[in-house]
């Protein structure tokens, strides 16, 4: 037999930029509310290193610290936080129920999704096998044991730019694969980037297997996509940086997706296709994808649902 | 229980009997920052049923290459002093609790 374990105003699900302005934003409107923090607390930002272009902080602040803080101040102002993972939600009836492992449930009023998105893999042989063996997508984590090793970075966006820029303070020498002849990265993070000796580039080839031996990754196997002829980079590790995907596996299509999962929102707001459930930041979000967009739309998912509560209450 | 410290020297005696966990970690890993503070609520609400413990992968890299960790946070759980389980990433509460129930 489930307990429930309380009634709330609203929860949030997520503990990223847009789940933690939300709850900051609705606790200091008085609301009763919670955060669960989900299988990455503190999302994607804790892999980071520096966050150069988060407003306010003129000579940055690591992505760590900046969670940290956004933690405290929810926190100043009365959120309850959870260490838990969300099995699955019930929008049939009203309170909804959010059903937390095998004992607990929690029931709500509302509910701000701020799931956000995980990084995404190759799904290519060899792959799932190694994450943690030689393929990793988190430099900032992993990239201390590569010390004085040559290394592969897939992709070619933002993302990837960062992870070769910073494995180079290790191996010896970065390689970046790519499929396409042309990056999709910033800028001034492709000047970066190319301005690095240690890294070289393989321009418009497609990554076929990842190749590994007892201890782990030994290589990885990609096709020129012009000549279709296939070589091997021997390396140790490879760090996959190709892009996110929401995490909305838990909503069951209880909530309209779009045909890539991301949560359809009506547009300037949070609100879903279901009243009372709100949703904010990458979750919803496959354009803009900003540390700062997330927690703006974290704080209109909160002014969302004190605008539903005021309404129901009425 | 409190985190128990490992290091080089302690660590093949504290996981050789029961049931232990051992966190691999370095202050310079931005998740670890995350999953420090679960490790250590996990340690107070599992008492003397397993023991939690944490290592330092830059002051023991010896131990580290062993278990041929090559990323971290990584959890590795050990039974008798056997490998039983092997957990690469973030990791909750809920999770561990889940996985070292099973050999306790």
């Amino acid at each position: 037999m489930k307990e429930a374990i309380g009634m709330y105003d609203s929860i949030v699900i997520g503990s990223g930029p847009a789940g933690l302005t939300a709850a900051i934003y609705l606790s200091r409107s008085g609301l009763k509310n919670m955060l669960i923090d989900g299988p990455e607390p503190g999302g994607q930002l804790t892999t980071t290193t520096d966050v150069e272009n988060y407003p306010g902080f003129t000579t940055g602040i690591m992505g760590p610290q900046l969670m940290e803080d956004m933690q405290k101040q929810a926190e100043r102002f009365g959120t309850e936080f959870m260490s838990s993972i969300v099995e699955k939600i019930d929008l049939d009836s009203k309170p909804f129920k959010i059903h937390l492992g095998k004992d607990e449930i929690i029931e709500t009023k509302s509910v701000i999704l701020s799931t956000g998105a995980s990084a995404k893999y190759l799904h290519i042989d060899g792959e799932a096998e190694s994450i943690g063996r030689g393929v990793s997508a988190c430099a900032t984590c992993d990239g201390f044991f590569y010390k004085d090793q040559e290394v592969v970075v897939v992709g070619g966006g933002d993302t990837a730019m960062e992870e070769a820029l910073f494995l180079t303070k290790f191996a010896s020498k970065v390689t970046i694969v790519h499929r396409r002849d042309e990056l999709r990265a910033s800028t001034i993070m492709q000047k970066r980037a190319k301005n690095n000796e240690k890294i070289s580039w393989k321009f418009d080839y497609t990554p076929q297997r990842i190749l590994t031996d007892q201890q782990g990754v030994t290589g990885i196997e990609i096709m020129n996509n012009k000549t279709k002829e296939t070589e091997v980079l021997n390396v140790p590790g490879v760090f996959i940086a190709i892009g996110h995907k929401p995490n909305t596996a838990f909503l069951n299509n209880q909530v309209q997706l779009d045909e890539n999962g991301y949560v359809v929102t009506k547009g300037k707001s949070s609100l879903t296709s279901v009243e009372g459930i709100f949703a904010s930041g990458d979750v919803q979000d496959d354009r803009y994808r900003q540390a700062v967009t997330a927690a703006g739309s974290g704080a209109v998912a909160a002014l969302d649902v004190e605008d539903y509560l005021m309404k129901m209450e009425a | 229980m409190a985190v128990k410290k490992l290091d080089k020297k302690n660590f093949k005696k504290q996981t050789s009997e029961g049931v232990t966990l051992a966190y691999f970690w370095a202050d310079w890993c931005p998740p670890c920052k995350f999953q420090g503070p679960v490790v250590e609520n996990l340690a107070e609400s599992i008492g003397d049923k397993a023991t939690i413990g944490k290592i330092d992968v830059d002051a023991n890299q010896e131990v580290a290459n062993q278990f041929n960790i090559r990323g971290i946070p990584t959890l590795i759980l050990f039974k008798d002093g056997e490998v039983a389980d092997t957990m690469v990433g973030l990791q909750s509460e809920e999770v561990l609790k889940q996985k070292i129930s099973q050999y306790i």
